[in-house]
């Protein structure tokens, strides 16, 4: 048996996975907001967007943005592999209570894929896709915003990103109120409320991308 | 369902395995005549009695109290730990929830860390190594004390009671989706760290208590809450909120 420590645990993994997920959930709030400025405009999207990049303090929050990312996929897998092998021989019939199981619960690890191929795409598309060039008050920046329209352009594409956005409504709609539970916070009349809040929270970020997505197709 | 007894004739279908080692079966049978004030253990009873006379092998199952305290009585019925009623053990569950005709699927718990014995039987000492790496208060208490010496406040007195009224049936390891033992690890933690004499140890309780559950080859919890909704006893989630926070206590003190 390999040492039994906080990182090898069952909980110490979980925990990692929630803390890191819980930042995550963050940075799905902060990115959308950000998307929101698609409704302002064109000029405040790319000034927004050269505002980021010019700041050398995103280096710094890419690589935090990275480590968690990795941090919280390696111990995922691991649970998830641990939790497959415990069960050994599948039973015949599983009905499920109907007080436990959700679909965002039961699909945790596949809405998971799905969000990592989505990100690796996400990223070869926007952060390493066709540089476009426009000037705002008199500065020259990158115009991400013709890029995006002309992404959102292909219904297909459309389809694909609405697609991946409930996938990641599902998981942070389960996955911000486990994270709670995980990190050992459950009272009796708080806990629903949160569960309440994070379903809420999964549905609006899965709204509010997918809208962005359905708008800038309209705009073509 | 309705309060006038009636009898019933079941199709069975129940796993058969002679012992560890082998593949196992499911195997089906017809029971007619059953009663519906009679337990679920009573009709696999009145299977066994039939199965006897015919000469063939009874189907092995455990049991022991038949009233819902001793958590013996394990079996998946129709896909549900101890059945399709919330709160009971399958000794407590009446073939007045069945109807004529059914087919009743009867399956052992399938968790790595319970191997079938034989039929219905799964070996549950897993639990009982859960218990021995800490789940006990070894400090010394001395002489029994005036009962109002230790103040217990009133809501941590309820939850030790609460959580302990576990009965270590197993059902939470067979509902969960994952097998994991964290419900009834979690209860055997709080039922001793809500009180003043078990808070002393309970720093290296939850250090070596999951330890030891780790290694079993019990799985994680992802929070489903089908352990919850599976427990006779209603043990909740709060019990594993309460261990989660008790082991990474025990580790941040370096236990
Ligand atoms: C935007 C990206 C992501 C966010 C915001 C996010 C958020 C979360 C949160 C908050 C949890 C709950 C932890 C807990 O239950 O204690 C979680 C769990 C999990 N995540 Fe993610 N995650 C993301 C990406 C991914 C990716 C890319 C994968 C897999 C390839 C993944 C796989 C999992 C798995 C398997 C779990 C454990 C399931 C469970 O505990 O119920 N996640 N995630
Ligand atoms: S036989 Fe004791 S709980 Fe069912």
């Amino acid at each position: 048996m390999p040492s039994h420590n906080y990182f090898t645990s069952s909980i110490g993994k979980k925990q990692i996975t929630a803390i890191t997920g819980l930042g995550l959930v963050g940075f799905t709030a902060a990115h959308l907001a950000g998307n929101l400025l698609i409704l302002v405009g064109a000029d405040a999207f790319n000034a927004y967007g050269h505002g980021l990049i010019s700041n050398p303090l995103i280096y710094v929050a890419e690589a935090i943005l990275l480590a968690m990312f990795v941090t919280h996929i390696v111990m995922a897998a691991l649970v998830t592999i641990q939790n497959t092998a415990a069960r050994g021989k599948r039973y015949y019939i599983k009905n499920r209570s109907g007080h436990g199981e959700t679909i965002a619960s039961m699909t945790m690890p596949y809405t998971g894929i799905i969000m990592l191929v989505f990100i690796i795409l996400h990223l070869i598309n926007f952060k390493y896709g066709a540089h476009y060039e426009t000037t705002v008050d008199g500065v020259v920046m990158r115009d991400l915003f013709k890029l995006v329209v002309e992404y959102f352009s292909n219904p297909l594409y459309v389809a694909w990103y609405v697609f991946a956005m409930i996938a990641l409504g599902l998981h942070v709609g389960h996955g911000l109120q486990s994270s709670l539970q995980t990190w050992g916070l459950n009272h009796p009349s708080y806990t629903p409320k949160v569960k309440m809040i994070s379903v809420a929270y999964g549905v609006l970020v899965a709204i509010g991308y997918s809208g962005l997505a359905v708008y800038c197709y309209f705009l073509n | 369902m309705s309060n006038v007894e009636q009898m019933l004739t079941l199709n069975l279908k129940i796993w058969r395995q002679d012992d560890r080692n082998d593949k196992g079966r499911f195997v089906d049978y017809k029971l007619e005549e059953v009663s519906t004030d009679s337990s679920f253990l009573e009709m696999i009873d009145m299977l066994n009695d039939e199965l006897v006379k015919e000469g063939k092998d009874p189907v092995s199952f455990d049991h022991d109290c038949r009233e819902g305290i001793c958590g013996s009585c394990a079996m998946m019925v129709n896909g549900q730990a101890h059945g399709p009623n919330a709160l009971t053990t399958t000794c407590q569950l009446h073939m007045r929830s069945f109807s004529d005709g059914d087919t009743i699927v009867i399956e052992p718990w399938r968790s790595r860390a319970f191997p079938v014995l034989k039929d219905l039987r799964t070996d549950r000492s897993a639990f009982d190594k859960i218990i021995a790496a800490g789940g006990f208060i070894s400090v010394n208490t001395g002489n029994a004390q005036d009962a109002n010496n230790l103040p217990v406040n009133k809501e941590n007195a309820d939850r030790a009671m609460d959580a302990a009224s576990c009965i270590g049936c197993g059902a939470c390891v067979a509902a969960c989706p994952n097998a994991s033992a964290m419900l009834f690890t979690a209860a055997k933690m709080s039922q001793l760290a809500l009180l003043p004499q078990g808070e002393v140890e309970a720093a290296e309780r939850a250090s070596n208590m999951v330890r030891e559950m780790d290694e079993l080859g019990f799985g994680n919890c992802t929070n489903h809450a089908e352990c919850e909704a599976a427990c006779p006893k209603g043990i909740d989630l709060r019990n594993i909120a309460h261990m989660n926070r008790e082991f990474l206590k025990s580790k941040v003190s370096g236990k």
